[in-house]
């Protein structure tokens, strides 16, 4: 009997809630598709060191998918909050008839039974199928051959689905029993009648506290843009956030005082068909949603950066590759290391590798009985040196105060790179990038980190002189120029000090470089190479003489695409979730005034409004809900990402634009969708019936 | 005199051909230019179905109703809303008004949908609120005022269009006595002084004694009509009485 009371009643409110269902069987969908990721790289042949990035992956996208379930959660126990109040009149019936709090309870159990046993069949059924689509997206990022396609299905994941929304669903159960048995007969029943008073707020405090939030806000624009530099702790971000979450808040708060106020005195517009009804409604309805609103653009907020910043990261990181990683191979060999004894000790070089370290990349690897140059189509050697002579203290010179006042994390003894001015063109012509000439007295940075640019050019623009192996130094350029020495994914060169060859003194030499070019392109064979390279740490003589250090193309090409495709993964991930639960909550709440609204909606049609005018009164109130967190949350974002590109420079911030265009691509469908869909079935709910 | 309103031969019937019932029964009747009439009946007879039909809230089975001159049973959809909210008023039992606008704004937006300007609502607006004594509650919400107030309210906002016909669904039947004589008296002035046709339907003999004349329906059909002619409103309300009592008694319980 219960049961099939609470069978009708999801029957009959399934269509003005399909939007909650709907997102409910979107939220399964997704938890599902991105934790059968790995399922799907299984049958992909790819090397052991992807492997191990996908397991990563995995695990980061697991400990996300915590946190999601957080935010599904939360969504589901508001709507079904929401979903309650609506039928507080149908549950003051049942209790006037005699029915015990215990049985609606019962009833309510049994339909978030329904509900979620339905939620999860279809939409784990709906994950399954997106999952297959994904599998071609994942063989796409790691760029492995997807020779033929095979259906896969996760039981993993399958499970763990089903117990992640178990567990929200109980949850909401319980909320649901606590909320029953505390409500009182009387409120159930004149619920829905109740006299909402309207409190104006005082124009004048609106006014006030609109303007001082704007300023807090512009405040805290203005720390994380440009004085993200001098934040010394990661806490220290803390402070911008808090000041921008609670201006947001009280921004919203003001508004909706203000601009019924100000639309008011522009009379002309405000009594024009339909406008005061519309504002009215609005400014009545603000009043009680300051709060979600504020979390709604928040989460907007996040959405737009998440996916933004994330998008813009893989997109630079394949950039950078092309650029930073011009050879297929390099190897640095550590030489004349006992010069440094107590250094190396330190970082765990035995007595005998550290005795024995005055052979070349090449000569070692002769050593280990590889003849490397004889896999390379050309190669060059280059050397660098470095002397505690040299240090950061003495190249940022007299401006070093000025510069610890501000950057007091930086390693100031650490001692410089330094190389001939000959070595570095000659590693500049292999590469193909800049080269550059000096006079005798003159020396320059090659730098490519964008802080530590920063931090050197200021030395740089003061002309500090360095003294170098009994020389007098002075720059040639007020700034540092654009290059780097070592291969890397990122822009890493945080500074080498090109000097004039006839200074060096080659005693001072520290670490030589092998950079090559293999003879063969095939992908295989190089694999074949590097292993039997990477195989060489296996033979006993690897105690007694150190193996130099590779970086090659392949291997961080891997690493790479390995990253960016988590980095890509987290943040759809994320910002899927966060941008449905926000629209989710967002069309409720709409969709549930509608239902409010059909009194007042009669009204206006008994009045003679037009049907036309009605709709469109109904459209323009949905849009300022669905546009105003938007808007705040677009403006936000602007300098949310500004702040992101400065922490991220590491990676680049070339390819920033297709990045928003993707994510304005998500928001216009996703949001965009769900504010359609809220207007129709709004529109279907106001319909007059007869 | 003109007629404002002619009733012609109009049916209604609700429900299936296995269980026809008959709401409104082959009726006719006429309002001229400048009339205070009241439809009376017990619950059931059919007055607010009539009411609806003429209000083109409903739609007739058969038969044809002239407004002005216009068949309102012929309008289909914008026009209807257009034929409504320009030559009809409207009154009605539970007030109807917007709880989140003020009075001046309930009644500012019969006209802010026909467009009219600005500063013409503003002195309709102010004219009105003289005429039906709520110039000093038009800043209130309706949350704000009493029913009497409120029902004065959406008066206003069903003349202030200047409507061929006033249209009154019970229009006291949610206030109490002294309201409703006050409420009543603004009608009768309506009615006297700026020459509004009103067609109000009440089962309240009381209400209908402020009419000019009464229209008794009985099952769909027209039971009797009486004139109020030149005696006083309490000669008019005993013989309203009368009626009343030879329908059958239905209505004794309202007094």
């Amino acid at each position: 009997m219960l049961c099939r009371l609470s069978l009708k009643n999801i029957k009959k409110s399934i269509k003005d809630y399909a939007i909650y269902f709907f997102t409910l069987i979107l939220g399964v969908a997704i938890f599902y598709v991105f934790n059968a990721l790995d399922s799907q790289t299984i049958m992909m042949n790819v090397s052991s060191s992807t492997q191990e990035l996908i397991e990563l992956m995995m695990n980061m996208l697991s400990g996300v998918s915590v946190f999601v379930s957080f935010i599904l959660g939360f969504l589901i126990i508001y709507a079904s909050r929401f979903l309650m109040k609506r039928r507080n009149r149908e549950f003051g019936v049942y209790l006037t008839l005699g029915m015990s709090k215990r049985k609606i309870s019962l009833i309510l159990f049994f339909e978030t039974l329904f509900i979620g046993v339905l939620s999860l069949i279809v939409g784990l059924g709906f994950g399954v199928v997106l999952s297959q689509f994904m599998s071609l997206l994942v063989a796409n990022m790691f760029e492995a051959n997807l020779s033929k396609f095979t259906f896969v299905f996760s039981s993993s994941a399958c499970i763990k689905t089903i117990i992640y929304f178990s567990i929200m669903y109980l949850i909401v159960m319980i909320f649901n029993t606590i909320s029953v048995s505390k409500c009182r007969l009387i409120d159930l029943l004149n619920g829905s009648r109740k006299i909402e008073k309207i409190k104006l707020k005082n124009p004048y405090l609106c006014i006030i506290i609109f303007i001082i939030s704007s300023i807090v806000l512009g405040r805290a624009y203005y720390i994380v843009v440009h004085e993200f530099l001098t934040l010394q702790e990661a806490s220290d971000i803390m402070i911008p956030i808090a000041m921008g979450v609670f201006s947001t808040f009280f921004i919203f708060w003001s508004l909706s005082g203000l601009i019924l106020r100000i639309v008011q005195s522009l009379k002309r517009y405000y009594y024009k068909g339909l406008n005061s009804f519309i504002l009215r409604e609005f400014s009545s309805k603000i009043n009680t949603t300051v709060f979600s609103t504020t979390i709604i653009c928040l989460m907007l907020f996040i959405t737009i950066c998440l996916l933004s910043a994330c998008l813009t990261i893989k997109n630079s990181m394949n950039e950078n590759i092309k650029k930073l990683v011009p050879a297929d191979a390099m190897f640095s060999q550590n030489m004349n290391m006992d010069k440094y004894y107590d250094d190396f000790r330190k970082y765990g070089y035995n007595d005998l590798q550290i005795k024995n370290s005055h052979y070349t990349a090449r000569e070692m690897f002769k050593i280990f009985d590889f003849d490397i140059t004889s896999y390379f189509k050309d190669y060059i050697e280059v050397n660098t040196y470095a002397t505690h002579d040299l240090t950061m203290f003495n190249t940022l010179g007299s401006k070093l105060n000025d510069i610890k006042v501000k950057f007091p994390f930086l390693e100031y003894d650490s001692m410089e790179t330094i190389m001939k001015i000959s070595d570095y063109n000659k590693v500049a012509r292999f590469y193909g990038i800049k080269e550059y000439s000096l006079k005798e007295n003159q020396y320059m940075i090659i730098a490519d980190f964008e802080s530590m640019i920063k931090i050197r050019d200021i030395s740089l623009k003061n002309k500090e002189e360095i003294n170098l192996f009994g020389h007098n130094l002075k720059p040639k350029y007020d700034s540092c120029q654009e290059g780097f020495l070592e291969m890397s994914s990122n822009h890493i060169n945080a500074g080498i000090i090109l000097v004039p060859d006839s200074v060096v003194d080659e005693e001072y030499l520290i670490e030589n470089y092998l950079i090559g070019n293999y003879k063969t392109t095939d992908k295989d064979k190089i694999t074949k190479i590097e292993d039997s390279i990477n195989a060489l740490g296996n033979d006993s003589k690897a105690n007694d003489y150190l193996l130099p250090s590779g970086s090659t193309k392949l291997a961080i090409k891997e690493a790479t695409v390995g990253l960016s495709t988590m980095v890509t993964f987290i943040g759809l991930y994320l910002g899927i979730i966060f941008l449905i639960s926000s629209a989710a909550i967002l069309a409720l709440k709409e969709l549930s005034d509608a239902s409010d609204n059909k009194e007042r909606f009669r009204i206006l049609r008994k009045i003679g409004t037009d049907e036309a005018l009605l709709n469109k009164a109904l459209f323009r109130e949905i849009a300022i809900f669905f546009i105003l967190p938007l808007i705040l949350a677009i403006v936000h974002s602007i300098f949310g990402i500004t702040f992101a590109m400065n922490i991220l420079e590491v990676f680049g911030n070339e390819e920033l634009l297709p990045s928003i265009v993707v994510t304005a691509i998500f928001l216009i469908f996703i949001y965009g969708g769900y504010f359609l869909i809220t207007y129709y079935c709004s529109k279907n709910i106001i319909k007059e019936r007869y | 005199m003109e007629n404002v309103l002619k009733v012609e031969r109009i049916e209604k019937y609700y429900g299936s051909r296995s269980s026809l019932t008959k709401a409104i029964d082959n009726l006719s009747f006429e309002v001229e230019k400048g009339e205070f009439v009241a439809i009376m009946g017990a619950s059931g007879s059919g007055k607010t179905t009539l009411l609806n039909c003429i209000s083109t809230i409903d739609r007739v089975t058969s038969g044809h109703i002239f407004v002005d001159g216009i068949d309102v049973t012929k309008l289909k959809g914008n026009n209807l809303n257009k034929f409504r909210r320009e030559e009809l008023g409207f009154i009605f039992q539970d007030f109807n008004l917007l709880d989140t606008l003020t009075a001046y704004e309930n009644i500012a937006l019969a006209l802010s949908i026909q467009n009219v300007s600005v500063s013409e609502i503003d002195r309709r607006i102010k004219k009105v609120a003289v005429d039906l004594d709520i110039k000093n509650i038009l800043s209130k919400y309706p949350y704000q005022i009493s029913g009497g107030q409120k029902q004065r309210v959406a008066s206003a906002r069903a003349i202030i269009t200047n409507p061929k016909l006033v249209l009154a669904d019970e229009p006291t039947g949610a206030l109490d006595s002294k309201s409703a004589r006050m409420l009543l008296e603004r009608f009768e002035f309506l009615n006297k002084e700026l020459d509004t046709t009103i067609l109000m339907v009440t089962h309240d003999a009381f209400t209908a004694s402020y009419a000019s004349k009464v229209i008794f329906i009985k099952d769909g059909k027209i039971f009797k009509e009486i004139h109020k002619g030149d005696s006083s409103r309490k000669n008019f309300f005993d013989k309203i009485i009368d009626v009343v009592t030879l329908l059958g008694g239905d209505l004794n319980d309202a007094l």
